[in-house]
């Protein structure tokens, strides 16, 4: 049931990527989210497609997985594979009644799916290679240098991994609600819009009372453990760049250079 | 009625990385009127098992009959199903939610569209029966202490007046006093009302004590199904799969190793201590 939403799932297997370093991964997304948007016509995807398809190679996660991020968007891709097939005015391929699809909309349309596709596969690669918990730790180390303009960069970084722990067990926490209403007969499923939401009271109650009740243990937990934000702390492991790191970057850079490069070639052709 | 799995499989998550089997091939009949244990170690899918036996959970492949009709029978009200086994889950305090105790009591039978006055008086029915009188009626859940506020929970499935009853561990969190109090209502509803229990436990005391049959579940099978004495005979073997024997037989087991002449097989202090009795009495009558 509410157990099959999966955000930022990660994945368990022992890979390469898995191993990185997260502020590289974190670098390596970003930098292919930008390549995404510099990149000139197809042949500029050429470079993108073999880079995106040796990383999930060497990830080991099923393809079926990263697929599983698509689902969210399929919406918004069907949207925008529309809009601009239909709405791109230019040279007339076929028209039915007003409805026509012009060259222009259909290079448009499918530039746009392929870029968004590529988007949301990009960042689940990221996701699903690595933990919650890392993620939050590469990004506090990688921003530290905000902390000299008085950014809490420590506190951010620990309220986003809080709030990350907790949003499987809120899930679950919701799932134990659902069920033991729908055990005492609560219906969830029918009714028309205002019966539903006011069927919702029954698992929101518990689910607030629960949540506050959370965070209280936690932070009595933290208090007790002599938790006093990031000042002085030192990590178990800290982050430490690694060979594979600096080869990791080193391939990051002659892919910028290749997507770079073949935007100047394309340039020159046309 | 009579409860009947055949061949009931369950797998979490099919198909990813977290995939878990938490049942396997069960095969089970629950009967009227009985009083069963369920036990095993933490994983060993007794949660997911009673969430099957009212349709809270599909199995992935077996059936579930109830009164010889499949559950899974396109059209069978599951909603109906629920009001007559009442499932109440672990912590089962932790899903009031109305802003009193007779009104959330009310919440159950009021799902199943019973006019008011049939409400009101099987919530008042249930509430008495948990031990619970008028002066609680209108007090928050909040302001009461853990064993009343689980007292209410309980009362919220039994208005419900379900044929069956299925406690996750109903006295987990409760001091000793509040253990008993709500083992001996559950014991009360099974010999005054018929009421068919099933009780998930960790404590064998507890379940030596009350029930008539033991089901141990272990890694989603069922490694042992009969009545405490058969099931706690072979506490080597329960011992390997993480659970015990209450410690009273331990005692007599320990006893008769000595060379005292005891039942081994007591399950309960009232059985040891009339064993131990017997045993003295037969040792005097002999003018040891």
């Amino acid at each position: 049931m509410i157990r099959d939403i999966t955000i930022g799932q990660y994945y368990p297997t022992n890979s390469v990527i898995h191993r990185l370093d997260p502020r590289v991964k974190l670098a390596g997304t970003m930098i292919f989210l930008i390549s995404l948007f510099l990149v000139k016509g197809f042949t500029g995807y050429i470079i993108t497609t073999i880079f995106l398809g040796a990383v999930i190679k060497i990830s080991h996660v099923p393809l079926k997985f990263m697929l599983k991020g698509l689902k969210a968007i399929f919406l918004l891709l069907i949207f925008s594979v529309t809009f601009n097939l239909f709405l791109t005015s230019g040279e007339v391929l076929i028209q039915v009644w007003i409805f026509k699809i012009t060259k222009e909309g259909v290079y448009i349309a499918g530039f746009m799916a392929i870029r968004l596709i590529y988007l949301i596969i990009g960042t689940s690669i990221m996701t699903l290679t690595t933990t919650p918990n890392e993620l939050t730790d590469g990004l506090e180390k990688a921003l530290k240098p905000l902390n000299k303009i008085r950014v809490p960069v420590h506190e951010i970084s620990m309220m986003m991994s809080i709030a990350l722990r907790f949003i499987p067990i809120l899930l679950e926490e919701t799932d134990k609600i659902m069920k033991a209403q729908m055990a005492r007969g609560a219906d969830f499923e029918n009714g028309n819009i205002l019966q539903r939401a006011k069927n919702m009271i029954p698992i929101l109650v518990p689910l607030f009372i629960s949540a506050f009740r959370r965070a209280n243990d936690l932070a009595m937990a933290m208090e007790a453990r002599c938790y006093r934000g990031g000042e002085g702390r030192t990590k178990m492991k800290p982050l430490k760049y690694k060979k594979r790191d600096r080869i990791a970057y080193f391939i990051l850079g002659i892919y910028v250079i290749g997507v770079l490069g073949m935007n100047m070639v394309i340039g020159n052709f046309l | 009625m009579t409860i009947r799995l055949e061949n009931v499989n369950y797998v979490y998550g099919e198909g990813t990385a977290y995939e878990i089997h938490a049942l396997k091939n069960i095969n089970l009949k629950i009967e009227n009127g009985e009083f069963i244990g369920l036990i095993g170690h933490t994983g060993s899918g007794k949660s997911t098992l009673i969430q099957h036996l009212n349709g809270l959970v599909k199995a992935t492949s077996g059936t579930i009959y109830y009164d010889d009709e499949n559950i899974y029978r396109e059209g069978y009200s599951l909603k109906e199903l629920r009001g007559k086994v009442g499932l109440v889950f672990q912590y089962p305090e932790h899903q009031l939610f109305e802003t009193d105790v007779f009104t959330d009591v009310c919440f159950g039978p009021k799902n199943l569209f019973m006019p008011k006055e049939e409400i009101e008086e099987r919530a008042k029915e249930a509430l008495t029966a948990v031990g619970l009188g008028e002066e609680f009626y209108k007090k928050s859940p909040f302001e009461l202490s853990g064993g009343q506020k689980r007292r209410v929970a309980i009362a919220g499935v039994l208005a419900m007046n379900p044929k069956v009853l299925i406690l996750d561990e109903p006295t987990a969190g409760l001091d000793p006093k509040g253990r008993d109090e709500i083992l001996g209502e559950i014991d009360r509803l099974h010999k005054e009302k018929k009421m068919t229990i099933i009780l998930v436990s960790h404590s064998m005391e507890d379940v030596a004590q009350y029930v008539k049959r033991i089901i141990v579940m272990n890694k989603g099978c069922v490694n042992f199904d009969g009545t405490p004495q058969q099931v706690f005979k072979q506490y080597k073997e329960l011992e390997k799969i993480g659970l015990a024997a209450p410690q009273v037989t331990y005692i007599m087991q320990a006893l008769s190793e000595r060379g005292f002449s005891v039942n081994r097989d007591v399950t309960t202090i009232e059985e040891a201590k009339d064993s131990i009795l017997k045993y003295l009495k037969n040792k005097k009558e002999r003018g040891e």
